[in-house]
C-alpha cells in the first residue's frame, strides 16, 4: 500500500464477497448460510412482540405534540380570545374563521374590548403547523393532544367555538416528564 | 396372488372403508384452518407482531371469517377465460390434494369395538407412486387454472409452475427411492414398521434434506413460491380467481403442505413410532403422527419467515444441477450399501 493512501486503522469494514464459484463448496456454504438465517429469524421469535394494540393502547404524546386546537378561558369564565383574527391571518391553510363582536356590560364574554362571536376551525383543511398558537397574543388558542380526528362527514370536522372550548371527549394520554 | 393391480395391504369391509374415508377427510379438513392459523400466528411472531387477533379469542375464528368472506363473494369469470376449464381447474387441484391424504398412515391396525381397522385411508403396495401420480394430477389443476384464465400473469405463473413442479418432482421422487431401497417395500405402513430400529432420517439424512427442499418447491412454498410470486406476477396462476375458486386453491395449497408433512413424517420420522423404545397405546398413534406433521408445518413456516424468493434461473439450475445429481448419488450409494450388506 502506498503511504499516501489513507489508512482507516482498526475500523476496517470487511466486505463480504459473493459466493465463490464451484458447486459443492457453494452448496455447503449455502446450507450453512441457510442455517444462519434460520437462527437469526428464531432470535426474532425470542425478542417478543413490538406491536401496540392501537385502539386499546395508545402511545402517549409529548407535551409539544400539535394535536387538535383548544380555546381557553380565564378562571372567572371569561374567554381569553378577543377576536383579533391574528390566528386567521397567520394560518397558511386558511382554515380559521373569526367574526368579532363588541363586549357590552350586559353581555361580557371575553376579557378584552371585543370577543369572537364566531370562531370556527375547519380541521379537514388544518395542517397542524401551530402558527395560530404562535400568533395569538393572549394564549387563547393552543394545540392540544388529540389526534383522532376522523369523521363520516366533512361538515362535522368544522369545529365551532363551543367545541373548541369544551374538554375533549376522549383524552389522549400525555407523556409524563422524563418518560 | 399375482395381479397387475395394486395390492391393498389390509382387506376391510366396504362400510369400514367408507367410514374411514369420511373420518380422514373430516380430520384433514379440520387441519387446514389449524395450519392456516398457525402460519399466520407463528409468522407474526417471527416478524415481532401478534398476527390476527381480532376475530374470536386470540383470533381463533379468523379462518371461519375467511371462509365466510370467500364463499359469499361473487363468482366472477374473466371474459377471455375458458369457462368449463376455469371452473374445473381448482376442483382438480383440491381433489388431488385430498386423494393424496388417503395415503398418509395415521396409525397401525387397531381393534375398534373388536373390529380390526387400519388407521389409514388405504395401504397400497405402490404407496409413493400413488402420491406422485396424484401430485402430477395436481399440476393440471395449477396449469389449467393459469392457462384457462386468459390472463398473462396467470399464464406466466402456470408456465413457471409447469417447469418448477416437473423439475423438482424428479428430485423428490429420487429422494424417496433411497428409502424404498432401504425398506425394500413400497407400502407406506411397511416403511413405517421398517423404521422400528432407527428412523430413516438418520441413515437417509441426505435423502431427507433433498426431500424437504423439493417439497418446498412442490408445495409452492417460499423460497420457491415463484408460481405465485405476488411481487412480480400479481397472484400467479390464481390471479383471476376470486371467491370459491380462490378458496379451493388456497385450501389445496395448505392441504398439500399437510400431505407433504404427512409423507415426510411417514417416510423419514417413523410415522406413529416413538423413539427410545416408548410404546404408547394404539389410540395415541394418530396424535403422534399429527404432532410430527405439525413439526414439519412449523418448519415450513420458519423457512418462509427466513428465506427470500429465488430467481428463476437459480431455481432451475438448483433443481437440475444440484438436487438431481445429489439425489441420484444418494440412490446409488444407498443401493450399493444395501447390496453389499
Amino acid at each position: 500500500m502506498p503511504d499516501h493512501a489513507w489508512n482507516p486503522g482498526p475500523d476496517v469494514v470487511v466486505v463480504q464477497r459473493a459466493p465463490k464459484a464451484g458447486a459443492a463448496g457453494g452448496l455447503y456454504r449455502a446450507f450453512g448460510e441457510t442455517l444462519r438465517g434460520l437462527k437469526t429469524t428464531f432470535g426474532q421469535l425470542r425478542e417478543g412482540v413490538t406491536t401496540v394494540q392501537y385502539p386499546e393502547e395508545k402511545i402517549p404524546v409529548y407535551p409539544r405534540f400539535r394535536g387538535r386546537h383548544r380555546l381557553h378561558t380565564f378562571e372567572n369564565g371569561l374567554e381569553k380570545c378577543v377576536g383579533c383574527s391574528l390566528c386567521a391571518a397567520a394560518c397558511p391553510a386558511d382554515c380559521i374563521r373569526v367574526v368579532a363582536a363588541e363586549n357590552t356590560p350586559e353581555n361580557r364574554v371575553s376579557a378584552g374590548e371585543r370577543y369572537a362571536a364566531v370562531y370556527e376551525i375547519n380541521l379537514s383543511r388544518c395542517i397542524f403547523c401551530g402558527y395560530c398558537e404562535v400568533a395569538c397574543p393572549f394564549d387563547a388558542i393552543t394545540m392540544g393532544n388529540d389526534f383522532e380526528l376522523s369523521d363520516y362527514n366533512r361538515s362535522d370536522l368544522i369545529f365551532t367555538k363551543e367545541m373548541l372550548l369544551a374538554e375533549p371527549l376522549e383524552r389522549t394520554p400525555l407523556r409524563a416528564e422524563g418518560e | 396372488m399375482r395381479t397387475t393391480l395394486a395390492l391393498v395391504g389390509y382387506h376391510e369391509a366396504v362400510w369400514i372403508q367408507i367410514v374411514k374415508a369420511i373420518v380422514i377427510f373430516a380430520v384433514g379438513l379440520q387441519l387446514v384452518p389449524l395450519v392456516l392459523m398457525m402460519e399466520r400466528k407463528i409468522l407474526g411472531r417471527f416478524q415481532q407482531r401478534y398476527g390476527p387477533n381480532r376475530v374470536g379469542p386470540f383470533g381463533a375464528l379468523t379462518p371461519i371469517a375467511d371462509i365466510i368472506k370467500l364463499l359469499t363473494k361473487e363468482s366472477f369469470r374473466p371474459r377471455t377465460s375458458i369457462g368449463w376449464l376455469f371452473r374445473l381447474a381448482p376442483i382438480l387441484s383440491i381433489m388431488a390434494a385430498v386423494a393424496s391424504l388417503a395415503l398418509v398412515p395415521f396409525g397401525d391396525v387397531q381393534k375398534i369395538f373388536g373390529t380390526p381397522v387400519g388407521l389409514y385411508g388405504v395401504d397400497l403396495s405402490i404407496g409413493p407412486l400413488y402420491v406422485f401420480a396424484f401430485g402430477a394430477i395436481a399440476f393440471y389443476g395449477v396449469m389449467l387454472g393459469g392457462w384457462s384464465s386468459g390472463s398473462k400473469y396467470s399464464f406466466l405463473g402456470a408456465m413457471r409452475a409447469a417447469a418448477q413442479l416437473i423439475s423438482y418432482e424428479v428430485a423428490q421422487g429420487m429422494a424417496l427411492v433411497g428409502v424404498v431401497i432401504t425398506a425394500q417395500t413400497l407400502s407406506l405402513t411397511e416403511i413405517v414398521t421398517a423404521q422400528r430400529g432407527m428412523w430413516y432420517v438418520i441413515p437417509q439424512f441426505m435423502g431427507f434434506l433433498i426431500f424437504m427442499v423439493a417439497s418446498f418447491a412442490e408445495t409452492n412454498r417460499p423460497p420457491f413460491d415463484l408460481v405465485e410470486a405476488d411481487a412480480e406476477l400479481v397472484g400467479g396462476y390464481m390471479t383471476e380467481y376470486g371467491g370459491g375458486g380462490f378458496a379451493l386453491y388456497f385450501f389445496a395449497e395448505y392441504l398439500n403442505v399437510i400431505v407433504v408433512s404427512g409423507i415426510a413424517t411417514t417416510v423419514f420420522l417413523g410415522g406413529w413410532l416413538m423413539p427410545f423404545g416408548i410404546h404408547p397405546p394404539g389410540w395415541v398413534d394418530p396424535f403422534i403422527v399429527i404432532g410430527k406433521m405439525m413439526v414439519f408445518v412449523t418448519f415450513f413456516i420458519w423457512v418462509r419467515a427466513t428465506l427470500p424468493r429465488l430467481r428463476y434461473d437459480q431455481l432451475m439450475s438448483f433443481g437440475w444441477k444440484v438436487l438431481l445429481p445429489l439425489s441420484t448419488l444418494n440412490v446409488l450409494v444407498t443401493a450399493i450399501i444395501v447390496v453389499a450388506t
